[in-house]
């Protein structure tokens, strides 16, 4: 797929955090974070937080990718994020790919889920709303 | 000779449920910031009532969401919010017992202000046998103009062998 340029606008919290792309698939970012003391909640599980922002940086990553593919420019604003967590998140890396349900003139739908080792067993959903807002000059 | 069977209690270290029984939010965030994603993120803690604590997640240049933007990402704030939340159902609960997660949804209303300090209170307004609720919000400096309001559920994670 076409490496779009756009893995630099990771946001600084998402790479602080150690979130990084894994790997392209159709077109799409797989986005991963290795377990270590950042991602932590109770010992050698994933914290919800974490998960939580895996999630949603993958929603976005999908976003921007689409966008970009589309030519279109946009300034990102979350809306809301509700997050469905489904397994408890072990000490390995997890994985989190977006997929844009609906990609309107202003907003934009994403579902996200987020998996391990299994992926037909995902540890966690997200179903996110992103507004898409002008740049400002 | 059976010396190490069994040591008096005052021998040992309390665990951390003994910690925390009589459960103390201001205690409990310095144990649980001390380490791990709180204490990455800085959490500290603010208030407390029966049924609700507020904690603080103090401003840092390296948590910003959109490049070019100076706001805090939305990561943060939910992290920061699913601690509150676990701390208020603690408190409401007043012992500190397993809990996970299931469900969490945030609305993000505004941007928090450059440079402020965001603080998410939450409260624990339901407590049945396997199921907690929470609701909350979070601020940058004044309650009555949040930034996000959250709906969170949590399941009480059952001993094992027993419902």
């Amino acid at each position: 797929m076409t490496d779009i340029p756009e893995i630099e606008a990771l946001t600084p919290y998402a790479r602080s955090l150690g979130i990084a792309l894994d790997r392209w698939e159709d077109g799409a970012p797989i986005m991963a974070v290795s377990f270590d003391e950042t991602v932590e909640g109770r010992p050698d599980h994933y914290h919800g937080g974490a998960t939580g922002g895996l999630l949603e940086t993958a929603g976005y990553a999908a976003l921007r990718a689409e966008l970009a593919r589309q030519e279109r420019v946009a300034l990102l604003k979350p809306i809301n994020i509700t997050v469905q967590y489904l397994a408890a998140g072990k000490s390995r890396t997890s994985y989190a790919l977006g997929r844009i349900t609906k990609l309107g003139r202003r907003s934009a739908n994403i579902t996200v889920e987020a998996w391990q080792d299994d992926r037909s067993r995902p540890i966690a959903t997200a179903v996110m709303n992103v507004l898409m807002a002008e740049p400002s000059a | 000779m059976g010396l190490s069977t069994s040591l008096p209690p005052r021998y040992r270290l309390p665990t951390m449920s003994e910690q925390l029984r009589k459960f103390d939010p201001a205690q409990a965030t310095a144990f649980f910031a001390g380490r791990g994603h709180s204490g990455w993120l800085g959490l500290r803690y603010s208030d407390h009532g029966d049924d609700w604590v507020e904690l603080e997640l103090p401003w840092r240049e390296d948590l910003l969401g959109e490049d070019g933007q100076r706001v805090l990402a939305s990561g943060p704030i939910l992290s920061l919010m699913d601690m509150a939340s676990g701390m208020a159902i603690w408190r409401a609960m007043d012992e500190f017992t397993a809990i996970a997660t299931l469900d969490l949804r945030v609305d993000y209303v505004r941007p928090a202000r450059e440079g402020a300090s965001v603080f998410g209170r939450s409260q624990c307004y339901r407590i049945t046998r396997s199921a907690a609720f929470v609701r909350g919000l979070a601020h940058d400096g004044d309650s009555g103009d949040p930034v996000a309001h959250i709906q969170a559920v949590f399941m009480k994670i059952a001993p094992t062998g027993r419902l």
